[in-house]
C-alpha cells in the first residue's frame, strides 16, 4: 500500500481487454519510473446477491446465471445443486444427474475452446510484442485457418450439448430444484455421437498444441508472473478431479494438505472474505491462514496440482506428462494455467464420450425431492475455477440470503500477484512504456481466464487506453487502439 | 343460423352473430382472430385491457364488451390498430415490471406472445419500475404483482367459477392492485391451488408455486406458433388456460 501518491506517475489500462467482463489496472511510477504499486480493480458493480431477496427460490438458477454471457450454465448448476437440497432432492436420479454433468461438461468445453482459441492463443501464437492489429482472433482466422476453425468448432459442439440439456445455448432452463426437466433424446445423443471422434481428435491436439508451445517457451514462461500459493479445488471422495461434485481440498505451494475432504456445506468454517476499498471484489481466504498468508488460487492448474489423478484416459497421460516435464506437483507457473487448461478440455471431451453411452440418460425418472431445508450451499467446478452459491430460504419460499464466490474473486489476489510481478520484471525501470509490455500485464491476466464481470464483449475491437497521468492528475499522454 | 341472425362486416368479409353474441365472439367463429388479453372463455366480458379495440363504423370500441349489430362495419386488421395495440402492450410493458428472460411464465405467457405477436421491440415509453409487493404467504401459491396486468381475470374466474369472493382490487390509478381479502394476504383466505383463478392468470402473476420452469423450453404453449393461430386455423375457440 502506497501512502502518499504525490510526485508519482499513474499508468492505467482500461479497459483490460480479451477477458469476460470490464476491469481496469493501475500502475504507480515514480520518478525513476520503477513500479510501486500495481492493482487490478474491478470497476463493475453487479448486485445480484441483493435484488434477488425475496424472489421464489425456483426461479434462482434461472435468474443469477444472468451474471454471464460465457459460463451462464456453471451458474444455473450452481445454484441448482443449492435449491436440490433446499427441496430435500440432492440425491438426484441417474438421469438428472447425468444431465446435468453432460451440461457442465458441455460448459466446460465450450468455455475452454473459447478461453484458448478466442482470447489467449493471440498473445501464444504471434507473441506477446506483435503488433495489436494482428494479434486477435481476426489475426488468428487469417494466419492459421485450420486452428480458428478448429477452435470454433470445439465451442460449438459444446454449445450444442447445453442447447440440447439446458434449452438454450445461452441462458438455459434445464437444471431445476431437485432434477432437470428434460432428458437427451436418441436423436440428439446420435447427432453428438456422429461428431464425437473428430471432436475428440481436435482436443488431443489442442493438449499438445499448448505443451510444446510452454516447453519452447519455458525460459521466459516459468518465471512469467510466476509465485508459489495455495491452490483449492473440489476433489472426489477418491482423489480424482471432478468438475461436477466433490469436497474441498486445499494445499499449499509446497503441496502440503491444509484442508482436505471438506464437505462444501461447511464452507464458511474455512474460508472469509477481506473488503478493500479500490475494488468491487472482494478477497477471500483461508480462516485458518489468515488474509495475509491465506489466499489461494483456482481453475485449471489448481485443479491439476489438487487432485491425486483424473480418471479418463488421454487426460491423465497428460496430467503426467504435464507434471514430468514442469516438476513435482504443485505447478506455480502462472502460464502453465493454458497447459492444464487443455488438458481439463480433453478430459470434459471423454466425459461426454462415456456420457453419450449411458442409456441413463434417455431415461424419464428426472425430479427428485425429500425434506425441505431452509439453508444450503452449491458448488461446481466453473471453468476458471471453485464456484460457491449460499443461500437461505423462508417457510414461504423466498431468498433471503444469498452469497456468491466465483472463481474470479478466488483469483484475486492471484491476479494481483501476476501483475505485480510482472510490472516489476518488465515495466519497472524502463524509460519508456510500449504497447508490449503492457500488453504483459494483461496476458499474465488472461491466464487465469478471468470472468471479471461475467459479461461478454466484442470480439476482435480491442478498445484498449493506456493513459499516463501526472501527480496533478492531468494526462501527459495516451494510447489507444481501435 | 336463424332468422335472427346478425350480418356484418370484419375487413370486408362477411360475418355472422347470433343476437347477444360480441363482436370478437363472432369473430372467433368465423376464424378471424382478434387480438386481447382480459378476455377469457367462459368469464363475463370486461373490457379492461383495450387490446381488442377494433373501428367500428370509424369508432374505437373494445370488441369483447361490444355487441354485434345488424351491418357494422368493424376494421380489425388494419396497419393503424396494429399500431395502436401495440402502443398499450408496451404501456402494459413499462407499467409493470416484465422480466421475460427470467420469468418461469416465459413462453406460457399471453402479454409476451403478445408482444411477439405484435412485433413489439423496445417499449417507446420510458419505464415507470412501479415497487409492488410480492405475496407469497398461502403454501400453494403465490401472487406476483410486478407481473399483473390488471385484466381481472383471477377476480372474474374466482367469483363467477370458484364461487369464492377472495380477490378484489384496491387503489386507484398506478396504485391499483389486486388483492385478497385479507390484510395478511393469501394464506388467510380459502383460495386453493386447483381454483380457476390461478389458472385464468394470462402472465406470471397469480402462479402455482414450486412449478417454476418444469416445462423445458422447445415444449411451452408459444414457442412454436403465435398466440391466436388456433382461432385463425378455425379450430375450437381456445380457452388459454389449455
Amino acid at each position: 500500500m502506497v501512502e502518499k501518491t504525490k510526485g508519482l506517475k499513474r499508468v492505467v489500462i482500461e479497459p483490460v481487454t480479451r477477458v469476460e467482463g470490464h476491469g481496469k489496472v493501475s500502475l504507480l511510477l515514480d520518478e525513476q519510473h520503477r513500479v510501486v504499486q500495481a492493482r487490478l480493480h474491478i470497476v463493475e458493480f453487479r448486485g445480484f446477491e441483493r435484488f434477488i431477496q425475496g424472489r421464489p427460490f425456483w426461479e434462482i438458477p434461472v435468474t443469477v446465471q444472468r451474471l454471464c454471457g460465457i459460463c451462464p450454465v456453471s451458474h444455473h448448476l450452481a445454484a441448482a445443486k443449492a435449491m436440490d437440497r433446499i427441496v430435500g432432492g440432492e440425491k438426484l436420479t441417474p438421469t438428472a444427474e447425468k444431465v446435468r454433468r453432460l451440461m457442465h461438461y458441455g460448459q466446460i468445453l465450450q468455455s475452454h475452446a473459447l478461453h484458448f482459441f478466442h482470447l489467449s492463443a493471440p498473445d501464444l501464437l504471434f507473441g506477446f510484442d506483435a503488433d495489436p492489429a494482428e494479434r486477435n482472433i481476426i489475426g488468428i482466422i487469417k494466419k492459421y485457418p485450420d486452428l480458428a476453425v478448429q477452435g470454433v468448432l470445439l465451442r460449438k459442439y459444446g454449445q450444442e450439448i447445453i442447447k440440447a440439456t439446458a434449452g438454450k445455448k445461452i441462458h438455459g432452463t434445464g437444471a431445476i430444484p431437485g432434477g432437470v426437466n428434460k432428458n437427451l433424446s436418441i436423436a440428439e445423443r446420435d447427432g453428438f455421437l456422429k461428431e464425437f471422434d473428430q471432436i475428440f481428435t481436435w482436443a488431443k491436439a489442442s493438449v499438445k498444441l499448448t505443451a510444446d508451445y510452454t516447453m519452447e517457451h519455458l525460459a521466459e514462461l516459468a518465471n512469467f508472473g510466476a509465485f508459489p500459493s495455495s491452490h483449492m479445488s473440489l476433489i472426489r471422495k477418491d482423489g480424482a478431479m471432478d468438475l461436477y461434485h466433490g469436497d474441498l481440498r486445499c494445499i499449499d505451494s509446497t503441496g502440503k494438505t491444509i484442508i482436505d475432504h471438506v464437505d462444501y456445506q461447511d464452507y464458511l468454517q474455512h474460508i472469509l472474505e477481506e473488503v478493500k476499498d479500490w475494488t468491487y471484489m472482494k478477497f477471500p481466504f483461508l480462516k485458518a491462514l489468515g488474509p495475509e498468508k491465506g489466499w489461494y488460487r483456482v481453475g485449471p492448474l489448481a485443479r491439476i496440482n489438487t487432485c491425486d489423478f483424473i480418471d479418463t484416459p488421454e487426460a491423465e497421460a497428460a496430467r503426467k506428462a504435464f507434471f514430468a516435464a514442469l516438476g513435482a506437483r504443485p505447478c506455480n507457473m502462472t502460464m502453465a494455467y493454458h497447459w492444464a487448461r487443455m488438458i481439463e478440455l480433453v478430459h470434459a471431451v471423454e466425459k461426454i464420450g462415456e456420457l453419450l453411452h449411458d442409456r441413463d440418460l434417455q431415461g424419464t425418472d428426472l425430479v427428485t425431492s425429500g425434506p425441505r431445508r431452509g439453508e444450503a450451499v452449491g458448488l461446481l467446478e466453473a471453468p476458471r475455477g471453485t464456484l460457491f452459491h449460499h443461500f437461505r430460504v423462508d417457510e414461504n419460499d423466498r431468498v433471503t440470503m444469498c452469497n456468491l464466490i466465483v472463481s474470479t474473486t478466488h483469483n484475486n489476489e492471484a491476479m494481483n500477484s501476476a501483475v505485480r510481478s510482472v510490472a516489476a520484471e518488465y515495466i519497472s525501470g524502463k524509460p519508456h512504456i510500449t504497447e508490449g509490455l503492457l500488453n504483459r500485464i494483461e496476458v499474465a491476466i488472461r491466464a487465469y481466464d478471468p470472468c471479471l464481470s461475467c459479461a461478454t464483449h466484442a470480439l476482435g475491437r480491442m478498445p484498449l487506453v493506456v493513459q499516463l497521468i501526472d501527480h496533478e492528475g492531468n494526462v501527459i499522454e495516451e494510447k489507444a487502439r481501435s | 343460423m336463424s332468422d335472427k341472425t346478425i350480418t356484418f362486416t370484419i375487413d370486408e368479409v362477411e360475418v355472422k352473430a347470433r343476437p347477444g353474441q360480441t363482436i370478437m365472439e363472432a369473430a372467433d367463429e368465423a376464424a378471424i382472430y382478434i387480438p386481447r388479453l382480459c378476455s377469457l372463455k367462459g368469464l363475463s366480458p370486461f373490457g379492461a385491457c383495450r387490446v381488442c379495440t377494433v373501428l367500428v363504423n370509424g369508432r374505437p370500441q373494445s370488441s369483447c364488451t361490444q355487441p354485434a349489430a345488424p351491418g357494422i362495419v368493424v376494421e380489425n386488421a388494419s396497419e393503424r390498430l396494429h399500431d395502436i395495440r401495440q402502443d398499450i402492450v408496451e404501456m402494459l410493458f413499462v407499467e409493470g415490471n416484465h422480466f421475460c428472460m427470467f420469468c418461469e411464465k416465459s413462453g406460457n405467457c399471453e402479454l409476451q406472445a403478445m408482444g411477439y405477436r405484435l412485433g413489439m421491440m423496445e417499449p417507446k415509453y420510458p419505464r415507470l419500475w412501479p415497487r409492488r409487493e410480492l405475496d407469497a404467504s398461502h403454501p400453494d401459491i403465490f401472487i406476483d404483482r410486478d407481473r399483473c396486468i390488471l385484466c381481472a381475470r383471477c377476480i372474474r374466474a374466482s367469483r363467477e367459477q370458484d364461487g369464492k369472493h377472495i380477490l378484489g382490487f384496491l387503489g386507484r390509478g398506478p396504485h391499483k392492485r389486486v388483492t385478497p381479502d385479507s390484510s395478511d394476504g393469501l394464506v388467510q383466505t380459502d383460495a386453493a391451488v386447483a381454483d380457476a383463478a390461478v389458472a385464468a392468470c394470462p402472465v406470471g402473476s397469480l402462479m402455482r408455486k414450486r412449478v417454476g420452469f418444469g416445462i423445458p423450453i422447445g415444449q411451452r404453449k408459444y414457442d412454436h406458433r403465435p398466440i391466436g393461430s388456433d382461432i385463425e386455423s378455425g379450430a375450437e375457440v381456445p380457452d388459454e388456460r389449455k
